[in-house]
């Protein structure tokens, strides 16, 4: 055999290996769906149009049966305070389910209540905060039984059935998302109201928002007028230094906010 | 509106001052410092019995056989505090079936399972002969009682059937025991770097995240270990010398049964060594954390604001009184300084496992103490007085059940391994 025979049949001997090898390879549709998912859904929320009503908190808390009572939530509004002296205040009393009725800033139970001169105030604004649904969440990993994980569409669920209550996940979370259900005793979160958003739904909260200020879409929808905002418009995410990659997307998101 | 008293998880015992989120509490409390803090000692005991077999410093024979029993005692107790803080305690057994290999924690299982029976078939190879021994004796008395009989039983399914005690047998047990040793020393560590681990791999956490974590862990690990086989190995040789003065159990019937000097001067000379040991890894422990305090000091990160309000002024007193004056310095000082006695050998344990455990309470709760939002603090109050179950486990009453479990099964676990052998049947 001549050597540039030899080394055609090398090329043609490899290329005719490499090819039965591929055919082999088994599709599988829902890795090709989670490869190039039609749907991830995402969240956005606009911080200038937010004033601290409550409604989203309170039907969250009644749509997903976490009690009145409980001092948790899926979802929480916070406020935030600047005084034109540079003192900063911020608080949330009982995760905003009733709204800001108190002029007064809540301490907690140790200092009591600030008052705060309305002529001194320097800016306010309130801050609605829920799960991120990361793209890369740190609450999955940590799971020692996989009781918690990420859905192909993105939101991030919590198995009732499987969760061993160990609250590694809780502690993972850079973005106190997370509580343990204070009846069912496993850990509990926002799951973008899977139950509704999977029939074509919005959330409860994105529902009862009178005031556009929580909007969802899916991001891999470019027509969809909330994902243009997201792609088109300067938009923030909190703690981005943590990796998670959250999909929880931000209008009008100040460094202070954490 | 009427308002129904309903607890979160972690509330019951949280104060929260400032800014918190909602959601945010002490969700890992008592028995999560208590975690670490046995896996420590049996990780130490184990480590510090090895130092006899693999690395056959003759001194410590009578420590050495007492620490891997006591290693043993402290095993099942490692995981109690996991399995007391679950919310869902009996769900535990999926860790098992399910694990998810992401996750720091899942291996778990598998790593303690590895490690109790590396400990489990040393200790066989190491009482075999022993259990030979007594099987034989047992069976050699011409009138037994039935709980004698029962013994006899026991003991002999304990060989496994080997009954073999000839001079080479024994000396194969003998190397079989060195490398257990030997492999365990690295098992040992991995458990409790693992501890480290999970902590130290929690991004969101400021305080805990930092790869130092496992190497701190495993140096106080080691340190706690070997002060409680002091603490332990003191308190039993003076009962020991108890009854040899006053001539009570086997002292009254076996002339020759140690005196009461010669049990003195064991004793002396064992702690004296051990005692060594420990100062060289109270050093190591100490420089570890020292580093860590000042690379955070002097990189001042984002989070040093917040941490340095926990660390030097919220925290103070735990910290640099409690832990380090209390738990490190005066230990160190009183093993350090001339004519050093067993006594003052004695008290500096003491203080050396109050200052390991005040560390492992320090990051544990001082790792909650801030809020994620870096604008408010969490204080966390140990529930003392329980008024439902929920109070117990993840109050005092639990943490002292974890503390005294090791206790009651050393003394069970003694009856069958007794960590105190006479001369001729040991090796
Ligand atoms: S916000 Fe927290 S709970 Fe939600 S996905 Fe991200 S890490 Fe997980
Ligand atoms: S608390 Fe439940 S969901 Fe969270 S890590 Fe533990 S087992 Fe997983």
């Amino acid at each position: 055999m001549k050597r540039r025979d030899f080394m055609k049949n090398t090329i043609v001997a490899i290329a005719g290996a490499s090819v039965p090898l591929s055919a082999l390879e088994f599709i599988d549709p829902r890795e090709v769906l989670a490869a190039n998912p039609e749907i991830h859904w995402a969240f956005l929320i606009n911080t200038y149009s937010c004033v601290g009503c409550g409604f989203c908190v309170k039907a969250c808390k009644t749509e997903n049966d976490i009690p009145f009572e409980a001092n948790a939530s899926r979802t929480w509004v916070e406020r935030y305070v600047y005084t034109k002296d540079d003192r900063r205040y911020i608080d949330s009393p009982k995760s905003a389910q009733y709204g800001f009725t108190d002029a007064r800033i809540d301490l907690g139970e140790h200092l009591g209540y600030q008052d705060v001169d309305p002529n001194n105030v320097g800016k306010a604004f309130f801050v609605p905060k829920l799960c991120n649904h990361c793209a890369t969440p740190s609450c999955t990993q940590v799971c020692p039984v996989g009781a918690t994980y990420k859905t192909d569409s993105g939101p991030v669920l919590v198995d009732r059935s499987w969760c061993i209550g160990c609250g590694y996940c809780i502690m993972a979370c850079p973005f106190g998302a997370r509580f343990f259900h204070p009846v069912l005793k496993v850990v509990d979160k926002c799951t973008f109201c899977y139950h509704r958003i999977t029939k074509g739904v919005e959330t409860a909260c994105v529902n009862a928002c009178p005031f556009g200020a929580r909007k969802m879409c899916n991001i891999k929808d470019i027509n969809d007028p909330v994902t243009q905002i997201i792609l088109n418009e300067r938009v923030g995410v909190l703690k981005d230094e943590f990796g998670t990659k959250p999909q929880a997307f931000y209008i009008g998101l100040a460094s202070e906010v954490r | 509106m009427v308002e129904n008293v309903m607890h979160v998880h972690g509330e019951l015992w949280t104060v929260k001052e400032l800014f918190v989120l909602p959601n945010e509490y002490v969700y890992w409390s008592i028995q999560i410092v208590m975690y670490p803090f046995m896996t420590g000692l049996v990780a130490g005991a184990f480590v510090l019995s090895s130092l006899y077999h693999v690395f056959g410093v003759k001194q410590l024979k009578e420590i050495a056989r007492f620490s891997l029993v006591f290693s043993f005692a402290l095993l099942p107790v490692a995981m109690m505090p996991l399995l007391m803080h679950l919310q869902q305690p009996f769900r535990g057994i999926h860790v098992m079936m399910t694990p998810h290999f992401t996750s720091a924690i899942s291996a778990f299982g598998i790593v303690f399972m590895a490690y109790a029976f590396i400990v489990a078939s040393e200790l066989w190879f190491e009482y075999r002969k022993h259990f030979v021994l007594t099987t034989q004796a047992l069976a050699a008395q011409p009138q037994r009682s039935g709980f004698d009989t029962l013994r006899m039983h026991f003991f002999k399914v304990l060989t496994l059937g080997a009954m073999d005690i000839s001079h080479e047998a024994v000396q194969k047990d003998h190397n079989a025991v060195k490398k257990l040793a030997s492999l365990g020393i690295p098992v040992a560590c991995f458990l409790h770097g693992y501890a480290g681990f999970i902590f130290g791999s929690v991004k969101a956490n400021a305080l805990w995240m930092t790869p130092l974590m496992p190497v701190i862990f495993i140096c106080s690990a080691v340190v706690s270990g070997i002060a409680l086989c002091i603490l332990c190995y003191v308190v039993t040789m003076e009962i020991r010398k108890f009854m040899a003065k006053r001539k009570i159990s086997r002292w009254s019937k076996d002339p020759n049964a140690p005196s009461v000097e010669e049990l003195q001067s064991a004793e002396q000379l064992e702690i004296k060594i051990v005692s060594n040991y420990l100062l060289y890894f109270m050093i190591a422990a100490i420089t570890l954390e020292i580093l860590d305090l000042i690379f955070r000091g002097y990189t001042q990160v984002k989070s040093w604001d917040i941490l340095r309000e926990v660390i030097m002024e919220r925290d103070f007193n735990k910290i640099f009184i409690m832990q380090y004056a209390f738990g490190n310095a005066l230990p160190f000082l009183l093993m350090v300084l001339p004519n050093r006695t067993v006594r003052r050998t004695t008290i500096a344990t003491v203080l050396v496992m109050f200052g390991v455990f005040m560390m492992r309470w320090n990051v544990v709760i001082g790792g909650q103490a801030f809020s994620l939002s870096f604008s408010g603090f969490m204080h966390y109050h140990l529930p003392i007085i329980p008024h439902d179950w929920e109070t117990f486990r993840e109050g005092l009453g639990g943490a002292l059940l974890v503390m005294a479990t090791p206790f009651v099964i050393f003394y069970f676990l003694n009856k069958i391994f007794p960590a105190f052998m006479k001369e001729e049947e040991a090796h």
